[in-house]
């Protein structure tokens, strides 16, 4: 008895999904299993002198610790940002709309050089936050204001559209039913654009993770106090140590893909509980 | 609890949206406004909620100036054409939000919460629903379950914007009967806003007929449909035939013709009948009498009723809706010369109804 094939209404599937899994195999998964063949031929001991050299360590901590503030900072700024272009009206609003795109397509030396130069001891407002004793460009802070500063967009861009889904009525009908504005917005607004924003969280920190052309202008980049793990892969590529900068390199593929799965894990968890269906 | 409208206007730029509209509405009643879309109808119910605010005039709740109060504290249920309902919470806690908000003080604890949000999904036949998520039910569950949520804290006035709008027609014949029944078991102040006028024939106890931002007429049922006080009401409820033609001693003469009006009619040059399809005999061209004559042009069977097409000798149209029965036993068809008997003419001078 013949099996009788069975067709999608959607067409192209087996296309697609053929030509999506060769094109991550090329652009992604082989570049990223270079990093691991390079590793595994290094041998246990070598990799991990490599990657639990103290500095190195220093440098996870910093490029971790800074990207998950950055980005749970962008959460918060970006909630808001969005929050503004999407239910106000206000001269201008195109503009600030198409500043906010602006990390994206800045050249990330660039914004590093300017954040230096602005938030250094003599800058315009580095001199302003001296005699406070804030003191931001060449010290960790300088690391999570150039990590913020790139890590915007993401949020604002992922928040906004589901914000501007929610209609008007949803929240007058909250009002209606006795809520103060704080209750609509914990009890109502924020669930609604938590999966967003959670998105928007995991890009901007996978972002920020990655970030080097910004960051070292501001950094400082002392060793032990303000270098990132990044800065220390470009350090040992210049001293000819391959495998070394490797085995940085997938400690620190290791970690973000961990991260990054909870996070997506976490969110397709709230999807179902708050958007059965929908 | 009642409400009093009190010449109450609104502008949006330069869009009268509302003009010095007074209307009085008594504790317990179901009423509708009835208009156009863009007549001001859904503007006022806003304005009567406190989610929209007057440029001039008042809102009275059970005689209390409510006009400066916030949606919070006025203390009405609103239920919204496209239900409004909250997509990331269950049934049960859509129509519990309303008590989960109230300060401390007031607010009923979790048994006697449970118990509030049963009663009302059993009031609103949902019962079972409870644990499902609004993406999951049809659009009349739906707006069920958004009536049971703005009923949880117990509103002194129901409003109720185009409720049931976005639905199909029969869903929507079955829930405007379950309001009315629902109404008058609970017997809460009711005010709905509609287009569609069958709807408001239908379920309210007193209609309020807008149009451009005023108020054109406000009566029961029977009263706006039988009684039009303006044309603009006589031609809004239901459809009509119109007939110019002058008045004089009584009759209202259209061409060569007179058709009896009663005798408390002003004589003017510029009076209008209005006659609804169905207030029409068809008799053939040849019956004693006297009538319109009309050449029917199209007759369409709608169940047991027969919608007939006619032109006048001038070509004007005419509409008339006959029991098929009766159209079978004359044994007209398309093509006949016959004779309209109009029972029934309102008549009209510019905007006034003259004296009947």
């Amino acid at each position: 008895m013949a099996i009788r094939k069975r067709f999608s209404p959607l067409p192209g599937f087996g296309l697609s999904l053929g030509y999506t899994i060769f094109y991550l195999a090329l652009i992604v998964l082989i570049p990223l299993s270079a990093v691991g063949a390079k590793t595994i031929g290094m041998g246990w001991e070598a990799f991990w002198a490599a990657v639990s050299n103290p500095r190195v360590v220093a440098s996870y901590e910093l490029s971790f610790g800074a990207s998950l503030l950055a980005a749970a900072v962008n959460v918060v700024f970006g909630l808001i940002f969005a929050w503004v272009l999407v239910r106000y009206r206000f001269p201008g609003k195109g503009l600030v709309d198409a500043l906010v795109d602006l990390p994206f397509a800045l050249p990330t030396a660039v914004a590093g050089i300017a954040l230096a130069t602005i938030y250094a001891e003599n800058g315009p407002i580095g001199s302003l936050l001296k005699p406070y004793g804030i003191e931001v460009a060449y010290n960790p802070n300088g690391v999570l204001l150039a990590l913020i500063f790139i890590g915007l967009p993401f949020v604002v861009r992922t928040v906004q559209p589901v914000l501007a889904d929610l209609e008007k009525e949803v929240e007058e009908a909250a009002a209606g039913l006795g809520a103060s504005r704080w209750q609509t917005f914990v009890k109502v607004i924020l669930p609604h654009v938590l999966p967003a924003l959670l998105t928007g969280f995991a890009m901007a920190f996978a972002r920020a993770v990655g970030e080097y052309g910004s960051v070292i202008f501001i950094a400082g980049n002392v060793p032990m106090v303000s270098e990132i793990t990044p800065l220390m892969i470009i350090t040992k590529l210049e001293q000819y140590d391959y495998a070394g900068a490797t085995a940085v390199a997938s400690v620190m593929l290791i970690f973000s893909f961990i991260l990054l799965l909870i996070i997506n894990g976490l969110q397709g968890w709230m999807q179902n509980r708050y958007s059965k269906g929908a | 609890m009642s409400i009093a409208i009190r010449n109450i206007s609104k502008h949006f730029g330069a869009f009268h949206a509302l003009d010095d509209v007074s209307i009085d509405i008594p504790s317990g009643e179901l009423v509708a406004l009835l208009g156009p879309s863009g007549c001001g109808k859904t503007t006022l119910l806003r304005i009567i909620a406190g989610l929209e605010f007057a440029d001039s005039g008042r809102i009275l709740l059970e005689g209390d100036d409510a006009s400066e109060r916030h949606v919070r504290e006025r203390n009405v249920g609103f239920v919204f054409q496209h239900y409004a309902l909250f997509r990331h919470m269950t049934v049960f806690e859509n129509v519990a939000f309303g008590l989960r908000v109230k300060p401390r003080k007031y607010r009923p604890n979790e048994n006697e919460i449970r118990k509030r949000v049963s009663r009302l999904l059993e009031l609103v036949q949902l019962g079972w629903l409870a644990d499902r998520y609004p993406s999951q039910l049809s659009g009349g569950q739906r707006q069920r379950i958004a009536l049971a949520r703005a009923l949880a804290v117990e509103p002194k006035v129901l409003l109720l914007d185009e409720p049931f709008g976005a639905l199909d027609a029969k869903v929507r014949k079955e829930l405007r009967r379950w309001l009315r029944q629902l109404h008058d078991e609970i017997h809460v102040t009711s005010v709905f806003v509609t287009h569609d006028q069958e709807e408001a024939l239908e379920v309210s106890d007193s209609i309020v007929v807008m149009n451009k931002g005023r108020v054109e007429q406000i009566g029961s049922p029977d009263q706006v449909y039988d009684h039009p006080a303006t044309p603009f009401v006589a031609s809004f409820l239901g459809s009509v035939n119109l007939f110019h033609g002058r008045v004089e001693d009584g009759h209202l003469h259209v061409g060569e013709h007179a058709l009896a009006v009663g005798a408390g009619h002003v004589a003017t040059d510029q009076a209008v009948g209005f006659v609804r399809p169905h207030e029409f005999d068809l008799l053939p061209a040849n019956a004693p009498g006297t009538g319109l004559p009309g050449k029917i042009l199209r007759i369409i069977a709608i169940g047991p009723l027969a919608q007939v097409e006619l032109a006048r000798p001038n070509g004007e149209l005419l509409e008339v809706a006959i029991l098929r029965d009766t159209l079978s036993v004359l044994g007209l068809r398309e093509g006949d010369e016959v004779s309209l008997r109009p029972r029934n003419i309102r008549v009209f001078q510019n905007n006034e109804r003259l004296a009947a």
